[in-house]
């Protein structure tokens, strides 16, 4: 497959922006959707719209096929041990408050101590600050080094006897730089702590078996992966998911309900109370299909490859620009970039690029303790997606210049 | 000096003079380099504008009952808005700004041809300039 001939199947590719062609170069925050995936969420709405699992007419059973289908899916494309590992949330943010909550309730006393990265999406910060300030818990930092790499020792000198849970992303969402989380999470584990994965840009472009890493938890959103927007998933090892208290009580998560004390449902109804986005789950399945049909070709992982070696080249090249995430190894790269420029600020680029056609991201990228860490206020990030062509990348190039000269 | 109006009227013409936004940026990245030097003392918490993903500073005297403003942003087409702000408000009377409707901000259609952030970073400077001129009626 050609990335050409793949645009094809994204209609909102084809769109014009301030009549020049839009060259959408922001797939980190949200990627496009394929037909596959619109005709899906058309379906459930024309075809099979209802409420899941409690109903007997025909609509409701069609319905909760596709949505449990789903998870079967997921399961096969995470390779899960057990299909009730997988429950279903609006995204990462959800998935990880999920854990933070429900993992703290279960296992977090005061003085115990958790573990993030500097380079953590604020989704993977937060939740767990939250938790600290109801358990009086304490929150350890683990650092990057000049490149952007997170180095596995150091997080040996973090770790004491009253680390509860490690939490660090697949990929960071500034540096797109490929962290070595199995070795973190074996370091972990020779300890007897579980570590959550934040996979939201892991996912996209790693192919994951959650039982060869052996992660306690992952958390991933579908609208990164081409899915509709409002979906997500949080993978969790069932021997801490039966261990943990429900997040939300409400419908669907319920054994009996009565004043004098409530049962919970099994795994996954207990962590999925209320109705679920149901139109928008089993979009998982034909994006899943696609994200793994361009992983498998030989074509696709070329062009992106060369893109990857482009960029780095022409970012590195100009003296003005500071490329942040440099990878020691091409093969450690995504197609993520994020640079600040000499004299000119992030979101002067950014607009100037828009009116080019060219949809970037500026500012802190969710990543605030990030920035200060690298000494910036923030950052102009473009994210490749497999629709994306070299000439876009070319032509990305040329507009940055153009938009430098206009600033400095 | 020209009325509020004139002024105004003066702006509208400049901005209808470029076709391409890209020009009208252009242009407000000359008004943002040309903007008179702002005293980094005066870089402070306080005059901070809230609400706008880079940051402005804005500062305002009041002299012979007329107000003067001066500000300053790292970014530098906010900083050719604010520039533009600034040479049409700056000099007139707290009653004359507290009567204006600001409606020439939609005339050179500024307001939507920012991203979301910017434009709430305008709606800011915007207000910043009303409140520095009701408080001084």
């Amino acid at each position: 497959m050609k990335a050409g001939e793949v645009r094809k199947e994204f209609p909102i590719l084809g769109k014009k922006v301030y009549g020049k062609p839009l060259v959408y170069l922001d797939n980190a925050a949200t990627a496009q959707k394929p037909l596959s995936v619109i005709r899906v969420w058309d379906e459930m709405n024309m075809d099979k719209n209802a409420n899941i699992h409690r109903a007997v007419h025909a609509l409701a059973s069609s319905a909760t096929e596709a949505y449990e289908k789903t998870r079967d899916r997921v399961r096969d494309f995470l390779h899960a041990r057990y299909r009730e590992e997988i429950i279903f949330t609006s995204g990462t943010t959800a998935s990880i408050n999920l854990v933070a909550y429900s993992f703290g309730e279960a296992f977090i006393k005061e003085g115990d101590e958790l573990i993030v990265s500097v380079e953590e999406h604020h989704s993977n910060i937060v939740p767990w600050q939250l938790l600290c300030q109801r358990k009086k818990a304490v929150l350890k930092v683990l650092e990057i080094d000049e490149k952007g790499y997170i180095s596995p020792e150091s997080l040996g000198k973090l770790i004491s006897q009253r680390t509860k849970i490690v939490a660090i992303s697949l990929i960071s969402n500034v540096l797109g730089i490929k962290n070595p989380v199995k070795e973190i999470i074996d370091i972990c584990h020779e300890k007897g702590i579980p570590v959550l994965v934040d996979g939201a840009q892991g996912v996209v472009h790693e192919k994951i078996d959650v039982q060869e890493l052996d992660c306690d938890f992952l958390a991933f959103s579908g609208h990164k992966i081409y899915a509709a927007t409002g979906t997500g998933v949080l993978y969790g090892k069932k021997k801490w998911l039966e261990e943990m208290p429900p997040y939300m009580g409400g419908g669907e998560m319920i054994g009996h309900v009565r004043f004098s004390g409530t049962t919970f449902a099994p795994l996954p109804q207990k962590f999925e109370a209320g109705t679920q986005n149901i139109s928008s789950v089993p979009t998982l399945i034909p994006a899943i299909d696609w994200m793994e049909s361009v992983r498998e070709d030989s074509e696709m992982i070329g062009q992106q490859q060369e893109i990857v070696r482009y960029l780095l080249d022409e970012l590195t090249a100009r003296p003005r620009v500071h490329l942040y995430g440099v990878p020691r190894r091409t093969q450690d790269k995504i197609g993520l970039f994020s640079f600040s420029v000499d004299g000119a600020h992030h979101e002067d680029i950014a607009l100037i690029l828009d009116k080019m056609g060219i949809a970037v991201r500026s500012g802190q990228m969710c990543a605030e303790p990030l920035m200060d860490y690298l000494g910036v206020t923030g950052m102009v990030r473009v994210s490749f997606a497999p629709y994306n062509t070299l000439e876009e990348a070319k032509l990305f190039i040329q507009c940055l210049d153009k938009a430098i000269a206009m600033l400095v | 000096m020209k009325t509020l109006e004139e002024t105004k009227q003066d702006v509208i013409g400049e901005f209808s003079m470029y076709d391409e936004w890209l020009d009208k940026y252009e242009y407000l990245i000359d008004l943002g380099k040309n903007l008179d030097s702002y005293p980094e003392e005066l870089k402070t918490e306080d005059r901070l504008i809230k609400g706008c993903q880079s940051r402005v500073w804005l500062d305002y005297a009041l002299q012979d009952g007329k107000l003067f403003f001066r500000a300053d942003s790292d970014a530098i087409i906010t900083k050719g808005i604010i520039s533009l702000l600034i040479s049409i408000y700056s000099g007139r009377t707290p009653a004359e700004i507290a009567a204006d409707d600001f409606s020439f901000i939609e005339e050179i259609g500024l307001k939507e041809n920012l991203s979301p952030t910017r434009a709430n970073g305008l709606v800011s400077m915007i207000s910043t300039i009303r409140q520095a001129a009701q408080d001084n009626l």
